[in-house]
């Protein structure tokens, strides 16, 4: 396959994590939604920078903000500041043991909801509840398995 | 950022980007309204018949009160005619259906079916079989958002059912619950009464139930009593609510308003 038709795979991945933020959960769960779309894009920084830079990780935030409603550029900030950190340490994350990436990735993920909790406590509407922070675990605890699925789909289709 | 929150120059971008977002809802949305249809088409025999008797008597009877409604109605257009004001003519509606796609916690935002296509406006009211559910706030080609009137940034203008009385009506974040602000502790309220929306503030027309209060409560401390209201739209389990166009527009709202600030 050419290397453009490969590409689509990995805009797939990325559409495939719009649909699971997008999917209603039962009330219990809805405050634990991982960040998918977050987890995907730093999974492809990291195994493909050459690829997937902020560029991409800028444009699926706004496409993530008309999705959900926000304020166009609230995710896309904080999309665009992970995808440039995982850049930068890419080399140093694909040698940790799974677990240690799990933490990593969890800080990555608060380091995101902050920024998203900045923009909308400057618009007057922050959310005044501790479960905010919960999608940075739920993503912790996922990580290793969205890793491994990412990884059999890249080796399977041979992107890089 | 800042100019999206403050100015409407990226309207434009934000429709065309929902525009290309909604095959995403969509894909979303297909398994749940698959497997709604299935049950819906499985449904046994007994129960549909059960369910048509229901529906016919309710049918006689809300036909029975529309006579009465008739009547009313002409004789009100008749003593408006005499007192010189403008006559207020029936809004048309389009129904529209939920899709089932979360958006952002902690707000209260829903999605809807039909977008500028349908000939959906920013700031249209949308109503269910109860009351007011909340106004639109963007619109894709085929989709739109509702802000509903339980989220907290939204509010709703209206009067006391019973006695005129003016308050406006602020969202909680929680679906039940509805504040009104800024009501004296005399003021004329009772439990049960029915509040609806007052046309004040030209968004949502006069005359659409928006709750019935629930509880008063007044601490000697504040200026203002407590009242909170419990939403008479069914905001959580709806499928599907109507989008309304105000008759007449603007001219039949300023009657409205001017009306409510004689009373």
């Amino acid at each position: 396959m050419p290397q453009t038709g490969r590409m689509w795979i990995i805009a797939l991945s990325l559409v495939i994590a719009l649909m699971l933020t997008a999917l209603p959960l039962p009330e219990w769960a809805v405050n634990w939604r991982p960040a998918w779309v977050a987890m995907v894009l730093i999974y492809w920084c990291m195994a493909l920078p050459e690829r997937v830079g902020i560029g991409v990780s800028w444009m699926l935030g706004v496409l993530l903000d008309v999705q959900q409603g926000t304020v166009l550029g609230q995710h896309a900030l904080g999309l665009a500041l992970v995808a440039y950190i995982t850049i930068k340490s890419h080399q140093r994350l694909r040698v940790f043991p799974l677990f240690q990436q799990a933490l990593v990735v969890c800080g990555y993920i608060l380091l995101f909801q902050f920024i998203v909790l900045w923009i909308k406590g400057m618009l007057g509407i922050p959310p005044r509840h501790w479960s905010y922070w919960m999608p940075a675990f739920s993503s912790m605890l996922l990580w290793p398995w969205i890793f491994i699925v990412l990884r059999d789909v890249r080796r399977k289709f041979k992107i890089q | 950022m800042f100019v999206d929150h403050r100015q409407d120059h990226l309207k434009v971008v934000r429709e065309l980007l929902s525009t290309l977002v909604y095959p995403v809802q969509l894909a979303v949305n297909l398994p749940i309204k698959l497997v709604r249809d299935l049950s819906e088409s499985l449904i046994s025999r007994r129960t549909l018949m059960a369910e048509n008797a229901r529906l016919k008597e309710q049918a006689d009877l809300l036909n029975t009160r529309l006579q009465r409604f008739d009547v009313i109605e002409a004789e009100n257009r008749r003593l408006r005619a005499l007192l010189g004001s403008t006559n207020r003519v029936s809004d048309r509606f389009l129904a529209a259906e939920l899709l089932a796609v979360e958006l952002e916690p902690f707000r209260q935002l829903i999605e809807i079916n039909k977008g500028k296509r349908d000939g959906v406006f920013e700031g249209q009211p949308v109503v269910d079989s109860g009351g007011i559910i909340g106004q639109v706030v963007h619109m894709g080609q085929f989709s739109s958002k509702v802000l509903l009137i339980t989220d907290p940034s939204h509010a709703v203008p209206v009067q006391i059912d019973r006695n005129g009385l003016r308050a406006i009506a602020i969202g909680t974040g929680r679906n039940d619950a509805l504040l009104l602000e800024h009501l004296p502790s005399n003021a004329d309220v009772k439990q049960g009464d029915l509040v609806v929306s007052s046309g004040l503030g030209h968004k949502f027309p006069r005359g659409y139930p928006v709750g019935t209060i629930s509880e008063i409560s007044f601490e000697p401390g504040d200026s203002f009593a407590k009242v909170t209201l419990t939403p008479s739209a069914r905001l959580a389990q709806n499928r599907e609510v109507l989008l309304l166009w105000p008759s007449g527009g603007e001219d039949a709202m300023e009657a409205d308003r001017q009306e409510v600030s004689e009373e």
